[in-house]
């Protein structure tokens, strides 16, 4: 300790430093302003112990809060809650709602706080006037989730509904959607719940009949929530999905299709290539004809050409009798490996190879060099360098492999890639190698002959 | 619950704004929507159909009583009257003598009224202002009216006694007691004169205001040359031992406050002690007051005493006392003539003693220690050796050390400090609110608050946390002998102090001047303090000191330095000769 001097000499010239670091700085903070427009707010006049205290008693609250001592911010709580009662007038308009903040925040984790306090305090809140009370119905309703204790919290939020706060709630559009948003979420959790008691329970029990019929009635609710939701122009993916879900479970096949139909197609909605998704998978489980599913992933190509989707859709298109969707099959795979991200989609390069082969063998050499002549310029580099060749045979042969074919029939035997893999001695794969080169004789897109 | 009675009642609910009402079983309208229960209540309309007249007769007078929220009349006078009452015995339950009540206070602010011509006097400003309207009105009215009780005798009960008595007989006497002159008053305040007096500046007169009941009480204190200072006055008001935020809480149930007497009575800030001190002064001035008792050496208020009484406060080694002696006596601040009060002469001027003997505290550490942050730790070190060696000695005054057991305690004293004011408690049960049509708001917001009170300190522990201290004008406390050995009052000084000759000399030689520049000119301030041009140990106990008499530093400051004005008198008129045993130089 003998140098307890020393410490507090040195923490002297710690701040002078810092003080002259404050001029200097070329920054806009300046710390120390804070006091002074402090006073100036207040016209000069000293402020009063009574605005200075509630001032310190809020930022205790805050830093208790803070430090999760719930037992402290309630004591402090106690005093703040004066601030209601300020002569400044703005001061005590703007208490509620900060009271509220706190209050709620406190009762959310005090551990003496229970329902039916939280409850209480957000009655009262009501009446000193915060502004939104669909907000504090909603935070009310959040306590059993986050307690676990969901029984039927919709029963109160029914309750907030009623004439007197529509008027209210209808300026704030965008919070009632939240606000149906949750109630949808939190029927979807009553629902996920319900099927699990309902597979404990007998199936000819009583309990199973009231247990069914009380799921319709969720169900019911349910789709009046997120039905309304769903209509308004928006991404809702995880509602839609969840309501989707719900649907088919009590079997409203035509209702859920017309809702993905509606969410994919509606032309309010901005353009969300999961809505095309969802309704594709959907189509899929109905096993709908491949012509309405290669409709849909058609407007699917065009937002995402990399999905990875696109390979099934190649599939659906290849399979297909008519000669553009053919067509339009190697446009997509040419579309998926323009991306990056999908440079070593082994399944890519497998199909792109043998689809090659098969319009070629089909003499459609047009639609090859249609497709070849935009990338000409850059697949060799971006494909086929003699980097990717080396990199490719090190960490994937069969991928190198088909890539190989597809550098040979599009860049001709003398291409690098080409090249490189034929070179290479595998004992494993000489004849396949073999097989490559004989292909690529045959199928070149490049004359032979230059 | 009769929805269908409630129809013709058209106004909107003041919490919710829908006009939805519905009825209780008292007869008063609900709100349906928030259960807003308003102070209307439904008016019985076809009053023939009550066969008993006297019912109806209530049924008016009971209305009219409501509205008008009457109570007895009073004069602004007379409530300040009542703080004063209150505070003077609280002071007496502190252990200061009754006289100071019945005799000193009672005597000061009879004289405040009679120079402000409120009362013993020949015309009074009541009768004057009011005299026409009353005549006019009710002659039986305005004997009781127009000069308000002032009590003969200052003790309040009779006045609370005779208040009710004269009431009563005026509104037996008339079927409607509301005379003119104090509806009128008594629209805009509880008081009679609530309006008048929030608009009246005569020049010369000093009006009366809460702080200054603090100004009457510090000054009957300093009559009595009693053993409580400015400064502990003022943290007993702040403790709560004494009534000043909220003192109309105590207002006899009759005495009605609003409108104007919310901006009379309520107060919203603490008292401070520039402040209070100021008024003081200008009170004694507006009261004509003679010499105050002489403050001797064997009085409290001696920088003496209050030096001996400060130095336990702070842990100090009582030998410091020879050298606060010292320095009291080269200053000349111990004596009678400096000390006592006298508002009549030139410049009136008290002394600020608890500041006073604090800024030689002061001196003395600094002519001890120099505080240049390099000196103290020096012989801190020199002391710590010697202690570890002589174990069995009366041990040096170690400086280091007592500074981290200062700083512990202190950093902790205020940190509860600043916690309980926080937690303060400014509102009253009983709100004050500006005229009757936002009474019903204003009581409904007290309820809730209370409500939301109750249900936040549910969840507190049971047990209040902030107990209520007893008042004690010492703030710390240091026991001899405690194990922990933090107690410093045993302590010598020898370390720092050596023989010359025959009298002991500081060992430091060195001195710095806290200021060298004294304001010249009339802004009233003595010098300025800028922390930051100061050592870190200056710092540190001015901040200490200044905590212990909820001061702000600088004034401790400037005490100190015009301390220091009159013991290096030469100094600063530039001569040479150094006159004191101890060397100085100027550091």
């Amino acid at each position: 300790m003998s140098d307890f001097s020393e410490e507090l000499i040195e923490s002297k010239t710690e701040d002078d430093q810092e003080e002259s670091y404050v001029f200097s700085g070329t920054g806009m903070s300046f710390p120390w302003l804070q006091n002074h427009i402090g006073t100036i707010a207040t016209g000069g006049k000293k402020e009063k112990d009574f605005a200075q205290t509630t001032s310190a008693c809020l930022s205790f609250i805050q830093e208790a809060l803070l430090k999760h001592q719930w037992q402290q911010a309630a004591e402090y709580m106690h005093s703040y809650l004066q601030i209601l009662e300020d002569s400044d007038s703005h001061k005590r308009q703007a208490a509620p709602e900060i009271i509220w903040k706190l209050g709620s925040e406190i009762l959310f984790y005090h551990p003496k706080s229970n329902m039916e306090t939280f409850n209480t305090f957000a009655d009262r809140m009501k009446n000193i006037g915060v502004m939104n009370y669909l907000k504090v119905r909603f935070h009310i309703n959040l306590y059993p989730v986050f307690h676990i204790e969901v029984k039927k919290p919709e029963r109160n939020l029914f309750h907030s509904r009623n004439a007197r706060y529509s008027e209210k709630a209808n300026s704030h559009i965008v919070f009632l959607n939240f606000f149906r948003l949750f109630l949808g979420i939190l029927q979807f959790l009553f629902f996920s719940k319900a099927p699990l008691e309902l597979t404990l329970t007998d199936e000819d029990d009583y309990a199973y009949n009231a247990a069914s019929q009380s799921m319709l009635n969720h169900s019911c609710k349910t789709s009046v929530n997120l039905g309304a939701l769903i209509q308004t122009p928006g991404v809702w993916d995880p509602f839609v999905k969840s309501y989707v879900e719900m649907l088919e479970f009590y079997g409203d096949r035509d209702g859920a299709r017309e809702v993905l139909t509606n969410y994919a197609y509606d032309e309010k909605f901005p353009s969300n290539p999961n809505a095309h998704v969802y309704l594709y998978n959907f189509l899929k489980r109905e096993k709908a004809p491949r012509e309405k599913l290669i409709s849909v992933l058609k407007i699917l190509y065009q937002i995402v050409p990399s999905h990875k989707l696109m390979l099934e859709f190649h599939s659906l298109l290849r399979k297909s009798e008519k000669e553009d969707h053919r067509k339009l099959g190697l446009e997509v795979l040419f579309g998926v490996l323009d991306f990056a991200g999908c440079t070593k989609n082994i399944t890519a390069w497998k199909y792109l190879a043998k689809y090659l082969r098969q319009i070629l063998m089909g003499n459609h050499l047009a639609w090859v060099q249609e497709e070849w002549n935009s990338r000409k310029n850059w697949w060799p580099d971006f494909h086929f360098s003699s980097f990717w060749a080396k990199n490719d045979w090190k960490e994937d042969k069969t991928l190198a492999c088909e890539k190989a074919l597809v550098a040979g029939i599009l860049l001709g035997k003398g291409c690098r890639y080409f090249r490189f893999i034929s070179k290479q001695d595998d004992e494993v794969l000489r004849k396949k190698i073999k097989r490559i080169k004989k292909s690529v004789e045959n199928h070149s897109i490049v004359n032979p002959g230059l | 619950m009769d929805l269908e009675e409630a129809k013709e009642f058209k106004e909107r609910c003041t919490q919710c704004a829908a006009v939805s009402w519905g009825l209780t079983d008292e007869g008063k309208y609900y709100c349906t929507s928030c259960h807003n229960v308003t102070e209307r209540s439904k008016e019985v309309i076809n009053t023939g159909a009550i066969p008993n007249t006297k019912i109806q007769a209530i049924n008016r007078g009971l209305k009219r009583k409501r509205k008008l929220e009457k109570g007895w009349d009073w004069y602004v006078c007379e409530g300040f009257q009542q703080i004063l009452y209150q505070q003077a015995e609280a002071l007496k339950t502190l252990g200061v003598g009754p006289k100071l009540k019945d005799e000193v206070l009672h005597n000061f602010w009879k004289r405040y009224l009679q120079k402000s011509k409120q009362a013993y006097c020949k015309n009074p400003v009541y009768t004057r202002g009011r005299k026409a309207t009353v005549l006019e009105d009710n002659p039986s009215h305005s004997d009781w009216d127009s000069e308000p009780d002032l009590l003969s005798d200052f003790s309040c009960p009779s006045f609370v006694e005779s208040g009710p008595d004269s009431q009563l007989d005026s509104r037996t006497q008339k079927p409607f007691p509301i005379s003119k002159a104090s509806q009128s008053a008594s629209i805009c305040s509880g008081s009679l004169d609530g309006v008048k007096y929030s608009q009246q500046k005569e020049k010369g007169i000093v009006k009366m205001t809460v702080p200054r009941t603090l100004a009457f009480c510090y000054l009957s204190l300093l009559w009595q040359r009693e053993t409580i200072t400015l400064s502990d006055l003022l943290r007993f008001v702040e403790e709560g031992h004494i009534p000043y935020i909220n003192a109309f809480q105590h207002f006899p149930e009759e005495m009605k406050l609003y409108g104007r007497d919310k901006g009379i009575f309520a107060i919203e800030s603490w008292p401070a002690y520039e402040d209070i001190y100021k008024k003081m002064i200008e009170i004694a001035k507006f009261l004509d007051l003679p010499r105050f008792p002489d403050i001797t050496e064997d009085c409290y208020l001696h920088p003496d005493i209050l030096c001996m009484k400060y130095l336990m406060e702070v842990n100090l080694p009582d030998e410091m006392n020879d050298l606060t002696y010292q320095v009291v006596k080269m200053t000349g601040i111990g004596e009678v003539d400096f000390l006592t009060f006298d508002p009549i002469a030139k410049m009136a001027k008290t002394v600020k003693y608890d500041i006073q003997a604090v800024a030689v505290i002061v001196i003395v550490l600094k002519l001890l220690f120099l505080l240049d942050d390099n000196l103290e730790w020096t012989l801190s070190n020199i002391a710590e050796k010697y202690n570890e060696k002589n174990k069995e000695d009366k041990p040096w005054f170690d400086f280091r050390k007592w500074y981290q057991v200062m700083k512990k305690s202190v950093d902790e004293k205020k940190q509860k400090w600043e916690e309980a004011r926080a937690k303060y408690v400014w509102k009253s049960e009983k709100p004050l609110y500006h005229s009757s049509i936002d009474r019903a708001v204003v009581y409904k917001r007290r309820e809730m608050v209370v409500s939301l009170q109750k249900q936040f300190s549910a969840l507190t522990d049971s047990a209040p946390t902030v107990e209520k201290k007893s008042p004690s004008s010492f703030q710390f406390n240091w026991t001899e002998g405690d194990s922990a050995g933090t107690c410093f009052h045993g302590h010598s000084l020898q370390g720092i102090l050596k023989k010359k000759g025959q009298s002991l000399t500081t060992k430091n030689s060195l001195y710095w001047l806290s200021t060298q520049k004294f304001c010249r000119s009339y802004c009233k301030h003595v010098t300025t303090y800028e922390e930051s041009n100061f050592s870190l140990s200056y710092q540190f106990i001015i901040n200490l000191f200044s905590f212990l008499l909820r001061i702000k530093a600088s004034s401790l400051h400037e005490e100190v330095s015009l301390i220091e004005k009159r013991l290096f008198k030469r100094k600063y008129s530039k001569t040479q000769k150094k006159s004191r045993s101890r060397k100085r130089r100027k550091y």
